[in-house]
């Protein structure tokens, strides 16, 4: 089957991060009349004409290409919302703004399938792009302060599809410092350099990037 | 040092994940989900995937009903994706299962993780070592002189079994705590203390929050 990653890094491929994204609540406003839908997802509709429903958006999508439905963006996809964030993100150099753990996904579906219904839609695609890019380099930025004693990164809010391509890089660089950390790679040194004795250990150690 | 990239207060993130009934595909994906971001193998969700299974089995024989009477084509196509979505679901998480038992087999069946396993896993599991054993012996093994020709030691002078692959649990795995799990130990000294309240997320090494995924109060991203 397609997409099925290497457990060794434990990647989710890009379209199984967005196949969890396609599960994600959006509104529709239907243009027909269909009967409510029992599906094992869960229970979605009755349908009606120019009635707001909640339903998945692969359900919204798909209704829409087959012209069924206009979906509503949800309400953070607006200009004014996403020009917020935007001079936050700019804003908070060490934070990271709430935005929908899928917003990458979810805005790249419905720009892709619904652009019609977006209004400003340049605008807010541009908006986006935008804080991609602030929060990425916050990311890079964030990543230089690692060192052998980093036991925890924290990184509230950064969004799923964010978290899966910076995973391979970040998990092998943690792994590296933390193996050449680990007592028994500085033990060696000391074997050689006698006059460095255990007191070495105890000391910080020093960040491989001082700031 | 817990270096922090970034908090800010939740105000329209997700929908909090305790509100409502969760569903089985919920259930699934987040099981998907932990199997596919963890170094080792976790506890096999046997309800959850029988359930899943009839669901399943219910839906595709509502789709060929619905197929026999005429309903709306429309609405056909509709339940067909549910159905694939769930299939889909359900097979990545059995094969991810597989993909790691294979790679790691015989540390599997010597420790208790053993009981984690599926009854068809265990036997997927030990055919596994056979076919393993069987080709060690015949490519390698036999043409070692006497003393070397174990597939679990070095040599026959090793203490204990040191030529078994074991994941590895150093690594660094991404969480989320879907409500506050509090402040917990990250090493064994006792020096790094990590509060997690809900939602946040941290890259921590997955043997420090072994026991909080086990328990399903932490979630692999």
């Amino acid at each position: 089957m397609a997409g099925q990653s290497d457990p060794d890094l434990s990647i989710f491929t890009a379209p199984e991060v967005e196949f969890l994204a396609e599960d994600e609540l959006v509104e529709i406003v239907p243009n027909m009349r269909m009967e409510a839908l029992h599906m094992i997802c869960g229970d979605f509709g009755p349908f009606m004409p120019q009635i707001a429903v909640k339903v998945p958006l692969w359900l919204a999508v798909a209704l829409k290409k087959r012209g069924k439905c206009a979906i509503r963006p949800p309400e953070w996809m607006s200009v004014e919302r996403l020009t917020q964030v935007c001079e936050a993100e700019r804003e908070s150099p060490r934070e990271f703004q709430p935005l929908p753990f899928h917003y990458i996904e979810i805005s790249r579906l419905l720009f892709d399938h619904a652009h019609d219904d977006i209004p400003n839609l340049y605008m807010v695609r541009s908006l986006i792009e935008d804080i991609r890019n602030v929060r990425f380099h916050k990311v890079e930025t964030g990543l230089e302060t690692i060192s052998g004693r980093t036991h925890a990164v924290k990184l509230k809010n950064l969004s799923a599809m964010e978290v899966n391509i910076v995973r391979p890089f970040v998990v092998r660089a943690l792994q590296a410092f933390y193996k050449h950390d680990s007592p028994e790679m500085i033990q060696q040194p000391e074997a050689s350099a006698s006059k460095r004795s255990q007191v070495v250990d105890r000391v910080p150690r020093r960040d491989l990037r001082p700031r | 040092m817990a270096t922090d990239l970034g908090s800010a207060d939740a105000t329209w993130s997700e929908q909090d994940p305790s509100i409502g009934a969760t569903t089985d595909v919920e259930l699934l994906r987040r099981a998907w989900r932990n199997e596919k971001a963890g170094p080792e193998i976790l506890q096999f969700q046997d309800a959850l995937v029988q359930r899943a299974r009839e669901q399943i089995q219910l839906l595709e024989g509502t789709v060929e009903e619905f197929m026999e009477n005429g309903t709306d084509d429309l609405v056909i196509s509709l339940y067909q994706m549910d159905l694939d979505r769930t299939l889909f679901l359900l097979r990545s998480y059995l094969r991810i299962r597989l993909l790691k038992i294979q790679k790691y087999v015989i540390h599997y069946s010597k420790t208790q993780l053993w009981d984690r396993l599926s009854e068809e896993e265990q036997k997927f599991a030990k055919k596994c070592t056979d076919i393993l054993e069987k080709h060690f012996e015949r490519s390698v093994l036999s043409r070692l002189p006497y003393g070397y020709q174990s597939i679990l030691r070095q040599s026959i002078s090793s203490e204990e079994d040191d030529m078994v692959p074991e994941p590895q649990l150093d690594t660094f795995v991404f969480c989320k705590s879907k409500g506050a799990v509090g402040s917990f130990q990250l090493d064994d000294s006792g020096d790094e203390i990590v509060d997690l309240v809900a939602d946040d997320l941290y890259i921590l090494r997955y043997k420090s929050i072994k026991g909080l995924v086990e328990a399903g109060r932490i979630d692999l991203v």
